[in-house]
């Protein structure tokens, strides 16, 4: 990437340094200025009064803290969920059954695109109706359904899109040795598949922690909630979304982190790691959020 | 069958996707023009430009889509009264419009980044070509480089405007009257066709989606570099 | 974000199933209702139905119920021979009520709920222990707006899917700008910005934000409440044996002075009076029906 930009430009000589310090100096105080205008038109709202309670540990453990708790927990279910449902849902959409694979492949293909807050809302009154659950886990199971629902069909896109990335060879040799094609499948084709796809399962859980978000639509106790009832109380809700917004950063950066550890500690137990994305791969309509 | 005609009519769905429509095509065309300008600022040779681009996706890419809608709205309008609309103009209408610059911003982080990623794909040779017959920088970027990178990035470009279609949704929450807040509406009167409600709404995204993917695929192969 | 694929190592992805395991089961353990100790509705305890983001009727103040309805609802539980540390305080947001109460999660709910003809066929009521009305909440300098029927070309503000707003349109003024939002907070949080000019829902909670004291002095009721709203506590239908303890429970509280008590402590701040020809009410001596 380095190379990609450096490239762009010649090494500049003096008066193009000099010219390039003028444009930065000007366009990195024209944002600045952008910036100041709005903490200056928010100054009521970012005063150190708003900021006061969050220097109270009970708002922590009375709002931010379950809060926290309850985002990663629709995060962590939805993701465990989905990474079997997607699994079986991919493994059906490459049987050799034509009608398996039809059925799983409409099934993803209708669901993905339904968008997540739909089918958040439809799953919540569904079970609202028909008391399948209520009261706590009400929303939850909402916010898990919502979630699961949509992210089980790009799970399901990874598990396919793995096993059509790996080598024919693999495939072949299977059969040479008198596999049938489900036993190349199971315990040659998707074990592979299935750890080739665990930095793109971390990934995932970013998008799917970012999700989360859309439960407070549902009432779900999540995160933006919490910080809506110590609104409530104070008032302060842009500093609420200011909080928020830093602990979703964090996670999210420091989960993207972790995909890019693994990634690159995968990449270094192999001498040429088999990368599945290639131009044009199905892999890149896995959805971006 | 019955039922799915009764509540088009009762409700106005056409209405609604037609919002979804007018918000999917404004927001596209914004991430798109944004998008571009930060990914130029991540290869130019400015470095608060760099800095700054680099921060706008991680921010895009790192909060809630939910988090910006909110703040667009709440904070920019209600709080700051930033108007985007002419003055006596209705809240609803800046609703709309601010739902459509936070979808735009969010977006453009993503687009801002296939881009990049298909300025990764022209090979060297090119800009440094370009550079041996003494285009300058910008020169280079818009006549050698933004051209091919572009069709580089309609791939990972077509897996943002899909998402962006379904995330115009999130505009629900500072009530634009958009598909899934006509979902909401519909069920809270008509819970007795829920099923029915949903399948309609769901088959409204397949149908606004599906032409889409179509699209971009067409394009992407229509456009592809071969090398 | 890209995902790019490699091979991967069983044991990173076992250590990334045990985060998530534990991320999950930690989650698992935290409660995150209302200001109690939510180990569930074991013996000896009792889950009671409120709001937890409305101040001056029943507000989550750190891990403490603050308002009107929490102290009805302490109050009545304490007849029943429950101390407040006995009380689970469960979130019952409106669309939810009757669904809480139905299965069972909740004995009854306390929540600014009105007793109506459509709700008495899926719950029984108790009370009322007090008659609320819609009204406007207006800045303090605006002498506009002196009722429903002056809010023409103005911008009106109230929650999603409340009906409150809709009697204004269609029976007042039809020229009104109607904005939605997800809470009231927010709505007057607008209201104080500016870019509101009024709020509506019932008296009492308006009551509570004109109190709060970052808006004291700021905003003001119309105090022409135009419908009228009987607060009820919802229970099980056909629960009789409760609902005649409710509501004597009820009555004990109205006639020990109690209920003016907590009325003066809640609600007789930021220039809300109120209406004493319907106010303390008499119960319903047969739950209403």
């Amino acid at each position: 990437m380095s190379e990609g930009q450096s490239v762009l430009f010649d090494v500049p000589g003096p008066r193009t340094r000099r010219r390039n310090r003028i444009i930065g100096v000007v366009g990195g105080a024209l944002i600045l200025a952008l910036l100041a205008g709005l903490v200056w038109g928010l100054r009521e709202q970012l005063a150190p009064r708003k900021w006061q309670p969050f220097a109270d540990a009970t708002t922590w453990t009375a709002y931010l803290l379950p809060g926290l708790l309850a985002t990663l927990r629709a995060a962590v279910i939805s993701v465990l969920a989905s990474s079997a449902i997607g699994l079986l849902l991919g493994m059906g959409r490459l049987s050799h059954v034509k009608a398996i694979s039809w059925l799983c492949g409409l099934v993803v293909e209708f669901f993905r695109s339904v968008p997540v807050l739909m089918m958040m809302v439809f799953s919540y009154y569904a079970y609202l109706s028909t008391g399948l659950f209520s009261g706590d886990v009400l929303s939850l199971m909402g916010v898990v359904t919502g979630l699961t629902v949509y992210n089980s069909c790009v799970m399901a896109e990874l598990v396919r899109a793995g096993v059509h990335g790996l080598p024919a060879g693999q495939l072949e040799a299977g059969q040479a040795i008198g596999l049938t094609h489900s036993q190349v499948l199971r315990s040659i084709q998707l074990p592979q598949a299935i750890s080739a796809m665990l930095p793109s399962l971390v990934s995932q859980l970013v998008i799917i922690l970012k999700d989360t978000a859309l439960g407070y639509m549902i009432t779900y106790p999540e995160l933006l909630r919490a910080a809506q009832y110590i609104d409530a109380v104070y008032g302060n809700l842009v500093v609420g979304f200011l909080i928020v917004a830093v602990i979703f950063y964090i996670l999210n950066w420091s989960l993207t982190r972790l995909a890019h550890m693994l990634e690159a500690r995968l990449r270094s137990r192999r001498i040429a790691p088999a990368r599945i994305v290639g131009p044009g791969a199905p892999l890149d309509e896995v959805e971006i959020s | 069958m019955n039922d799915l005609l009764d509540l088009m009519r009762q409700f106005h769905i056409l209405e609604a996707f037609w919002m979804t429509i007018k918000i999917s095509l404004l927001g596209m065309l914004g991430a798109l023009v944004l998008g571009t300008v930060v990914a130029v600022m991540r290869v130019s040779p400015i470095g608060v430009f760099q800095l700054f681009a680099k921060a706008y996706v991680s921010l895009c890419v790192n909060l809630p889509l939910t988090l910006v809608v909110f703040f667009a709205f709440f904070a920019m309008f209600l709080l700051l009264g930033i108007h985007l609309a002419p003055p006596g103009s209705r809240n609803s209408t800046e609703a709309f419009l601010w739902g459509v610059v936070a979808i735009a911003v969010y977006h453009s982080g993503f687009v801002a980044e296939a881009i990049r990623s298909g300025i990764n794909t022209v090979p060297l040779g090119q800009a440094e070509a370009a550079r041996a017959i003494g285009l300058t920088f910008g020169q280079t970027l818009t006549s050698v480089v933004l051209p091919q990178a572009l069709r580089g990035a309609i791939s990972p470009l077509g897996t943002t405007a899909n998402s962006l279609v379904k995330n115009t949704t999130v505009l629900a929450t500072i009530g634009v009257a958009e598909a899934s807040y006509q979902m909401a509406n519909m069920i809270e009167f008509r819970s007795d066709a829920l099923y029915a409600i949903f399948f309609i709404m769901a088959a409204g995204f397949v149908i606004l989606t599906l032409p889409l993917n179509v699209f971009f695929t067409r394009l992407s192969t229509k456009l592809a570099v071969t090398r | 974000m890209f995902h790019h694929f490699t091979a991967a190592t069983a044991r990173a992805a076992a250590g990334a199933a045990l985060a998530f395991v534990l991320v999950s089961s930690m989650s698992a353990c935290s409660g995150t209702s209302g200001s109690s100790d939510a180990t569930g509705s074991a013996q000896g305890r009792i889950a009671i139905g409120v709001k937890l983001d409305q101040p001056g009727t029943s507000l989550k103040v750190g891990n403490d119920l603050k308002g009107f309805d929490a102290d009805v609802a302490r109050y009545v539980a304490a007849k029943m021979g429950y101390q407040p540390s006995q009380i689970d305080f469960k979130e019952a947001v409106s669309a939810q009520r009757e669904t809480m109460i139905e299965s069972g999660q909740v004995k009854f709910v306390v929540g600014t709920y009105s007793i109506t003809d459509s709700r008495k066929q899926r719950v029984d009521f108790a009370g009322p222990y007090f008659i609320a009305g819609q009204d406007l909440l207006v800045r303090s300098d605006d002498n506009s707006i002196t009722g429903p029927d002056s809010l023409n070309g103005k911008k009106l503000c109230s929650v999603t899917g409340s009906t409150s707003a809709q009697t204004i349109k269609t029976k007042y003024a039809t020229g009104v700008d109607l904005q939605e939002m997800d809470s009231y907070s927010k709505c007057v949080q607008a209201l104080a910005g500016g870019q509101i000019d009024a709020l509506t829902t019932d008296n009492v909670i308006l009551a509570g934000y004109a109190a709060q004291s970052q808006y004291q002095g700021k905003l003001k009721l119309v105090n022409k409440p135009f419908t009228t709203e009987k607060y009820g506590i919802g229970l099980k239908k056909g629960d009789t044996a409760t609902c005649t303890t409710l509501t004597e429970a009820i009555s004990t509280m109205i006639s020990s002075g109690e209920w003016q008590k907590s009325v003066d402590e809640n609600l007789g701040k930021g220039g809300f009076t109120v209406d004493t020809s319907t106010n303390p009410p008499t119960p319903a001596a047969n739950c209403g029906n």
